[in-house]
């Protein structure tokens, strides 16, 4: 079972429940949380554990081999991104534009632009007990985050795929990322809070989890602040609001620190275990 | 005129709540812009008209004509990105994974592959019910292109503020580190971080820094929540001596905060106490810093 979690608008509280989810869930199963939130990794910051493999991740960038060139400017008309430049009879190429799509290596009839690995990021796998954490950070300047989060599914796939559980901390937002990080999962649990904001974040993220498809439910944290507009909502649409974690300092000041929740605030359990129980049943339902 | 941006790295810190109080603070001098094209929020505090719209396309997204299609799958070999499927007995393009690099279309030998301008977005110019001019977007669902669409707002934010003689343009950036955070740096001269001192607040305040060292771009400080964890706080404010960064001022826990957000208000409207009074000061001495 993949279990996303996600939210359109930033800090409501993704990080929180991941972490908290995923260490709860693996006091009775083997758990792997995997961190897509790859521009700013946090999940790791709350699990200490042993590092049991690090590894740089790279992407591919055609590298210029002057003495092979003819100048015939194909790659320049290859590339849509503008990423490959001809002045003259010199060619530049801008490794942050590339997406490493391929075209101008393998159309250049001279083969002068072979394509060759560049770091845009690390991969670290962690393990505590029943749970794994996968975290990747990716490269301060690199922009495009969506290789990276490929590449992290990947790895999952290929080294941890007998696991019972995947949680999946995704990135904010409803660009290309979000789609990445979300797009091979079985369940997606939106996690807002009930302010305009929220709500009309929330919005953006459901019509993009209609638009592929996905199933999804909401929980609803810092419940108590704000107003009613966002349980309205999800009822008026038919949205499964599956746990309401409390509004209440106390819960930023742990997190602030690091700490998981649910070893504090009695509260935060007992609707973290509505949350556990609803992935049962989704567990049961699928198998 | 002065380009200040407001970003934080993780998101939820506080960004649009303080833009929107600068806006209002700075009255007739200033120009807004929000670069959260991903899941923009100043407007519902500032309330803008929606004055003019305009579509913004960018980048490209290939489409099979399967009148001229012989299934050679040629297209589907050299698609890095998976997104060329074979579906019911035809190579389909998937929109989604599309990143519109043309490869197919070069190889494709009856010509059957065109490539299509690709719908990003909206941008918008607006007037806010503060009466100050603003430039905002909406990113289509799953759109590849947030970092030209944020360029296309700053740009046009730009022209507007010019025109209109304002001393600044506030721009509301967006979480993270990648593309519209990157354009939503470029030619600023100055950059607010808001953080708070949890530890993923500090993490995302030293990995956003990062980059914005890397602009070479002036840079202060506002500390949310500060009093949530005190020695997080002291790291934060040790980080700023040491990386020359301006301390703007701390703000405390207050759930006045979001009530004024609920309310549909700037804080500043909203708060009659100590918030209102941080944020004045914070936009004074922001201004002095810059003059």
């Amino acid at each position: 079972m993949k279990i996303s979690i996600a939210s359109g608008k930033g800090g409501t509280g993704k990080t929180t429940l991941s972490t908290n989810l995923a260490s709860y869930l693996s006091q009775n199963l083997e758990v792997v949380l995997t961190d897509l939130d790859v521009e700013e990794p946090n999940s790791g910051l709350f699990f200490s554990g042993e590092i049991v493999h690090k590894e740089d991740k790279f992407k591919m960038i055609p590298e210029w081999i002057e003495d092979k060139c003819d100048a015939c400017g194909i790659c320049q008309n290859a590339c849509k991104f503008n990423a490959v430049l001809q002045f003259g009879n010199f060619i530049s190429v801008l490794p942050e534009l590339c997406h490493s799509c391929y075209a101008c290596s393998e159309l250049c009839p001279t083969d002068a632009l072979p394509m060759i690995t560049k770091k845009m990021g690390e991969l670290t796998h962690k393990k505590m007990g029943n749970l794994s954490l996968i975290e990747s950070r990716l490269t301060i300047g690199e922009e495009q985050a969506v290789p990276l989060i490929k590449q992290t599914n990947i790895y999952v796939k290929k080294y941890l795929s007998s696991a019972k559980i995947h949680i999946f901390d995704s990135p904010p937002g409803t660009s290309c990322p979000v789609i990445e990080a979300t797009k091979h999962v079985n369940f997606v649990i939106l996690i807002t809070e009930p302010t305009p904001f929220g709500l009309h974040d929330l919005k953006l993220a459901v019509d993009t989890m209609r638009e592929m498809k996905k199933d999804f439910g909401v929980v609803i944290n810092r419940f108590g602040i704000g107003n009613d507009e966002v349980i309205n909502y999800c009822i008026n649409n038919g949205i499964e609001i599956i746990a309401k974690f409390p509004n209440d300092r106390r819960v930023a000041e742990l997190y602030s620190k690091g700490e998981l929740l649910y070893l504090q605030i009695p509260e935060f359990a007992h609707e973290l275990e509505k949350v556990k129980n609803y992935i049962y049943d989704l567990i049961e339902e699928f198998e | 005129m002065k380009e200040i941006v407001i970003i934080s790295g993780k998101g939820g810190t506080g960004k649009t709540s303080i833009t929107a109080s600068f806006a209002y603070l700075a009255g007739n001098d200033v120009l807004v812009a929000d670069c959260d094209v991903d899941a923009a929020d100043l407007h519902l505090l500032l309330k803008p008209d929606f004055g003019k719209e305009e579509d913004f396309y960018s980048g490209l997204i290939a489409k099979i004509d399967q009148q001229y299609c012989t299934n050679c799958g040629r297209c589907a070999n050299v698609c890095r990105f998976d997104a060329i499927p074979f579906k019911n007995n035809h190579f389909v393009v998937d929109t989604i994974d599309c990143e519109g690099c043309a490869y197919c279309a070069k190889v494709c030998p009856t010509s059957a592959i065109d490539l299509l301008p690709a719908y990003s977005g909206k941008w918008f110019s607006s007037t806010t019910r503060l009466n100050t001019p603003m430039i905002h977007a909406h990113l289509g669902i799953g759109s590849d292109n947030s970092g030209k669409l944020v360029t296309k707002v700053k740009n046009e934010a730009k022209t507007l503020a010019e025109s209109e003689n304002k001393n600044y343009i506030l721009i509301d950036g967006s979480p993270g580190i990648g593309c519209p955070v990157v354009s939503s740096l470029s030619g600023a001269n100055f950059v607010v971080l808001v953080t708070e001192p949890s530890i993923s607040g500090i993490h995302d305040l030293k990995r956003i820094y990062d980059l914005v060292k890397s602009f070479k771009i002036k840079a202060g400080c506002i500390i949310n929540k500060f009093d949530i964890n005190e020695k997080g706080t002291d790291e934060i404010m040790e980080f700023l001596k040491n990386e020359k960064i301006e301390h703007i001022a701390s703000i405390p826990y207050n759930e006045n905060f979001t009530n004024a957000m609920t309310n549909a208000q700037t804080i500043v409207e909203y708060d009659k106490g100590e918030l209102t009074e941080i944020l004045t000061n914070s936009w004074e001495k922001i201004k002095g810093i810059i003059a």
